[in-house]
């Protein structure tokens, strides 16, 4: 990056690339339904991409093409569209809304999904496998379900080098090499392992990048905003995750975020307060949601969501090229783990987030839509304030459905989520000045006193 | 003297308090809101002037509250009722730590600290059971005034249970109980005992703190003070302006405002 290189040119770039590059992504899955062409369908949190690009299979995210129905307000068509099909309305709403895209053939509001030859997926999230069963009915296709050992209780993650980390690999490993075989069978291509490692050297710059553009974010003013910025960065971590064009992004945006840092170009004009997200964003009002906040000089400087909807990737693990089955074996133990402990044992994480990102406060988003990210959170919530003295609001909503999304209510509780932390402020403030009036009466009394 | 005012333009009804720089309630004002919610917040307002024998030109800052905050047009800004009751409720009795206001429809679960800032909260969420919606239902299935609610269901003897939670279906059960022949005030304590059940349901979720203070329209319900007490453990702090305390916060804010020369707790804020 040049010295000279205009503002225009850079700040805003990884949103606008981000945008093309989702455009591009849905239009080549247009393209494959099209054609008729063969898909892995996956999810966001253990996607196995390193291994399904090394076989050509575009990959497909239904969690991303449910989202994306309820940004573009259409999500309400499809889930009435499962319900009437015979989906009870508690089920989770991504879900709801695939199963509808599905019966209608592929159709989406971006384009046509091609049907899925093979699903490949992760015990992070147990809906994973009940929905994998649906496409597993619908089109008699191989599922295949990668069983990661999570943490077994808060702070007893192990590392490379522990014989208990080392079983756990191995037991990851044979079944990578499980799925290599149903690749194989599936595509009929030969297994490259030089092509994986091109896959997971992009990966690695990609987590790279992506741990360093979490980090740029303790910057004050903050130098993109974690759910509405972060979200795009979050779509290509997941959607191009071991292509060449995912790792160039990364390293772009570090650029971005490297520019904006040393000439403090932050989100918003006054950031009065730097807040954490915690959970799902609120996607049927995705931009209005976000507005209740910054409304008030509030910004989301960080959210878990990152975390475990990039599958752990902000970890920034590198594979090691050398051994590149073991490695990705480790890889993929850490990281999906990770994305679990993100939403399981947050509350450490958030504790260790208030002082690295000078938080304000700290906003909890449950979703009816989804049991596993929010069940837990009112606890954990519990736990962080036990242990800091640090404001929080806890405001439920949905991913998806609009009908558990009153904005009425929000606003209500966000305002007040506000107004303690202005009059917070204001307390502080006098306090302080109470501190140095009395510390300039000590000095001067100290003067009369020596003279 | 100055004076300063707060309207809370609640789902049922519209309160207003005048206030004067003691900090003493020198007029108060309560009227049902209606569909005209602008017209309310005025009917209020000039109620309360009359009230207090003050002139509209004495009073120098009004602040809204409630759902309807936004349309009291001729308030100079808004906070909302979470904060205004907290405030309102410490003011009246300063060992308040824990504030459950009990409104038309919604219920709040406050914790406070002495200066009235608020630690945390909890409300209902998209239901109204809980609420004094739930015994709006009860009072229309039984054909009994709302304000007699509270002592038939003191009279009780062997209480129903009333398992819905949903505020339309409770109606039913209602009925229902009425037809196996129970008695009314048998009923009615049934009803108070769910509401409270629900009520302390949010409190546990802000962390129960003595003085324990009852506020909003609910709070005049005697059946529903002595439900909460029985099922806290603890008595309550209520007065007779329990239904003011959120108008009262309001006014305190806008006392704040004059008094200090800068702008309370929400002013400024986005509407």
């Amino acid at each position: 990056m040049s010295d000279g290189q205009s503002q225009d040119g850079i700040v805003g770039r990884g949103n606008r690339e981000g945008a093309d590059l989702f455009r591009q992504w849905f239009s080549e899955l247009n393209r494959t339904a099209e054609q008729g062409g063969p898909s892995a369908y996956v999810f966001v949190m253990g996607s196995m991409c390193e291994i399904l690009r090394t076989f050509d299979l575009p990959v497909v995210f239904p969690e991303i093409n449910s989202l994306q129905m309820a940004v573009r307000r259409v999500a309400h068509e499809y889930l009435n569209q499962a319900e009437d099909y015979g989906y009870s309305p508690d089920i989770c709403g991504y879900v709801k809304a695939d199963v509808a895209v599905q019966l209608r053939g592929g159709e989406h509001p971006m384009g046509r999904i091609p049907k899925p030859s093979i699903a490949v997926l992760t015990n992070a999230c147990n809906t994973y496998i009940k929905w994998a069963e649906i496409w597993e009915r619908m089109y008699h296709i191989p599922v295949f379900t990668l069983d990661i050992p999570g943490t077994r209780a808060a702070g007893t993650q192990t590392w490379k080098g522990d014989p208990d980390f080392e079983n756990d690999r191995r037991y990851v490993q044979a079944q990578i090499s499980e799925l290599i075989s149903l690749c194989e069978r599936v595509t009929g291509i030969r297994f490259d392992i030089d092509r994986l490692r091109e896959t997971m050297s992009c990966v690695n710059e990609m987590s790279r990048g992506w741990k360093q553009v979490l980090e740029f974010n303790k910057s004050r003013p903050s130098l993109f905003n974690a759910l509405t910025d972060g979200t795009i960065y979050l779509g290509v971590a997941n959607s191009f995750r071991g292509a060449p064009e995912g790792g160039r992004y990364f390293t772009n945006l570090v650029d971005e975020m490297a520019y904006k840092a040393a000439r403090s170009i932050g989100t918003l004009t006054e950031e009065k307060y730097r807040l954490t997200f915690i959970g799902v964003p609120c996607y049927p009002i995705f931009r209005r949601f976000n507005e209740l906040f910054t409304e008030w000089g509030g910004t989301f400087v960080h959210s878990t969501y990152l975390w475990f909807a990039s599958g752990g990737a902000n970890l920034g693990f590198e594979y090691d090229l050398a051994r590149p089955l073991e490695s990705l074996a480790e890889g993929v133990l850490i990281s999906v783990r990770d994305a679990m402990d993100s939403m399981f044992y947050q509350d450490r994480a958030i504790l260790e987030m208030v002082d690295a990102f000078h938080l304000d406060g700290v906003v909890y988003h449950p979703i009816k839509s989804c049991r596993t990210t929010s069940t837990g959170m009112a606890d954990n919530r519990r736990s962080v304030m036990a242990a800091r003295d640090i404001p929080s609001l806890f405001i439920e909503s949905d991913m998806m459905d609009r009908r558990v999304v009153g904005e009425a209510q929000m606003k209500n509780r966000i305002d007040a989520f506000f107004e303690g932390l202005a009059s917070r402020k204001r307390q502080e403030a006098t306090a302080q000045g109470a501190e140095e009036f009395q510390g300039r009466e000590e000095r001067t009394n100290g003067l009369h006193r020596r003279s | 003297m100055a004076y300063t005012a707060g309207v809370d333009v609640g789902s049922t009804q519209t309160k207003a308090i005048v206030i004067n720089e003691a900090r003493k309630i020198v007029g108060r004002a309560l009227i049902d809101t209606g569909a005209n919610v602008v017209l309310a917040a005025e009917q209020a307002f000039t109620q309360a002037l009359g009230n207090a024998n003050v002139q509209e030109e004495e009073v120098e800052y009004v602040v809204g509250t409630g759902y309807g905050r936004y349309r009291v047009t001729f308030g100079n800004t808004q906070v909302t009722e979470i904060s205004c009751h907290g405030r309102g409720a410490v003011h009246m009795f300063p060992g308040t730590r824990t504030v459950i206001d009990m409104g038309g429809q919604d219920t709040k679960a406050i914790r406070v600290r002495p200066s009235g800032e608020i630690v945390d909260f909890c409300m209902n969420d998209k239901c109204a059971a809980g609420t004094g919606r739930f015994l709006g239902a009860a009072s229309s299935a039984l054909d009994i005034p709302l304000d007699e609610l509270g002592p038939t269901a003191l009279r009780a003897k062997r209480p129903v249970r009333i398992s819905t939670t949903c505020t339309v279906f409770a109606e039913s059960e209602v009925l229902s109980w009425l037809g196996k022949g129970k008695k009314i005030e048998d009923i009615l304590q049934g009803v108070h005992q769910s509401i409270a059940a629900r009520s302390i349901g949010l409190l546990r979720r802000v962390g129960i703190e003595e003085q324990i203070t009852f506020t909003g329209g609910v709070a005049r319900n005697i059946g529903m003070v002595e439900a909460l007490q029985k099922g806290l453990g603890a008595k309550l702090n209520v007065s007779d302006d329990s239904h003011f305390i959120g108008a009262l916060g309001a006014s305190l804010f806008a006392l704040d405002h004059i008094l200090a020369g800068r702008t309370p707790a929400g002013m400024g804020r986005p509407s």
